[in-house]
């Protein structure tokens, strides 16, 4: 299972949680994988629209007690 | 105790003079000593860069003496920092001196980058860099017309400023008579035109006033600089005759080298403000790892609440504060108005119409930083 980093965006308006997390892809590795938490709803749609457009992997999404927590990983 | 400021821009600076403030009679009795470590003599007011790329501020307005904004209590040397040695509360120079602490405050900034985009060094500019802003103006000054691609980095410090950029460019081209002629071409690497989402709101309607374009979801790639074209992430292009960039930002090379935080951004503590795991080190402004905005306000309030908790440490053994994420940011729109965004962790901010008065208080500020800087606003 490969370590997955977690990024805790949750409560920050900017640069907010999709920049976070293009931030990390940018730095990451090939296979690396992270674990964004965020609390604003509009995550869950524009994270794996974002991934699906640059082809990374959406791994999990799921909310829980009001934080969604997006697992996606970098496969190029 | 010995106080150490590694950094002496807009968040090092405030914060020394803050600390020297509060503890000035224990500096004065030999309790206390402020050092400052800076990889430069001058403090350059950031924010002004913009206007220089507008033609509205002169380099020379927006840099004074470093040391002439100094507390006396506080020693300053012009000597980075090139080792940290944390686990020994020592730090290395680069003339070789070794400086032992017993609390530190990094705030080493950060810095453009532009190896990450293949061509963007050679075919953008930018008002991010003094060389940048020069040129940029001359630029706008000799463009005939054509299409203004405007193409953001992430992560970038100043968030507003590719709003800002993108008005200031229209109200300039029709300044200059020839807003007809050109393009504004404005992209942005999420799914709206900025990520502060009252601020998208707002600005999508003053785009649609300017007749600026704008495309989501578009981050920088690779710049084809013969064919003047930048590709993006996703796949998509934008042709260009003049290209203006935000471009992306990474924190100071020292960080990174000396393992504090990868990419050189700290791990740090959104609170208390110390780095993770290191109770006598605090992490100031741009450097940090915090998912809040790399601009000069958030480091001046993180500053206050530095100040405040180092001088209560040492009265008390206690911190009192703690920082609840507070930005301010003036957004500068077009005909001589402005508006602004305040928020922390848990309120967004509520923009208003712009206004003249917000202006001015812009305006203003642009002179009274030399006061933040000095500790006294």
């Amino acid at each position: 299972m490969p370590e997955t980093k977690v990024v805790d965006a949750r409560n920050t308006f900017c640069p907010g949680p999709l920049m976070e997390l293009i931030s990390f892809m940018k730095r990451a590795e090939v296979g690396d994988q992270m674990e964004l938490l965020s609390t604003d709803d509009g995550s869950a749609s524009d994270v794996p629209q974002w991934i699906a457009k640059v082809g990374h992997e959406l791994v999990t999404k799921e909310k829980i007690d009001d934080v969604w927590h997006i697992t996606v990983k970098k496969v190029k | 105790m010995k106080i150490l400021f590694v950094g002496g821009g807009m968040g090092g600076t405030i914060v020394a003079n803050n600390v020297a403030r509060r503890l000035a009679r224990e500096v004065r009795e030999g309790k206390v000593e402020i050092t400052m470590l800076s990889a430069t003599d001058q403090h350059w007011y950031q924010p002004g860069l913009l206007y220089v790329a507008f033609g509205k501020m002169a380099l020379s307005d927006i840099v004074r003496e470093q040391s002439n904004l100094l507390e006396p209590g506080i020693k300053f040397f012009v000597d980075p920092v090139e080792e940290f040695e944390l686990a020994q509360n020592k730090v290395r120079t680069k003339g070789g001196v070794v400086h032992d602490y017993d609390m530190l405050v990094i705030a080493t900034g950060c810095e453009a980058v532009y190896d990450e985009v293949p061509g963007l060094e050679e075919a953008s500019e930018t008002p991010y860099t003094r060389e940048g802003a020069t040129r940029m103006f001359k630029r706008l000054r000799d463009f005939e017309g054509g299409k203004v691609a405007i193409v953001v980095g992430v992560p970038h410090k100043c968030p507003i400023a590719p709003i800002e950029i993108t008005f200031m460019l229209h109200e300039f081209f029709e300044k200059r008579g020839i807003r007809d002629k050109v393009e504004l071409k404005y992209t942005y690497p999420i799914a709206r035109i900025h990520n502060i989402e009252n601020i998208a709101n707002w600005a999508v309607p003053e785009f649609e006033r300017m007749e600026v374009d704008y495309e989501t979801f578009f981050n920088m790639k690779e710049v084809d600089v013969e064919n003047r074209i930048v590709h993006s992430e996703e796949g998509t292009e934008k042709e260009f005759d003049l290209l203006v960039t935000v471009p992306p930002h990474r924190g100071m090379k020292v960080i990174e080298e000396n393992n504090l935080g990868e990419g050189g951004w700290i791990p740090t503590d959104r609170y208390s403000l110390q780095m993770e795991g290191q109770d006598n080190v605090y992490v100031l402004g741009d450097t940090s790892n915090l998912p809040i905005s790399k601009t000069g306000s958030t480091a001046h309030f993180q500053s206050e609440v530095i100040g405040e908790n180092i001088a209560s440490i040492f009265r008390t053994g206690l911190a009192t504060r703690e920082y609840d994420g507070k930005v301010y940011c003036f957004i500068e729109a077009d005909k001589d108005r402005a508006t602004n965004a305040c928020f922390n962790y848990i309120d967004p901010p509520e923009i208003r119409a712009p206004t003249k008065s917000m202006h001015m208080l812009k305006m203003s500020y642009n002179q009274w930083y030399w006061s933040s800087a000095r500790g006294l606003l």
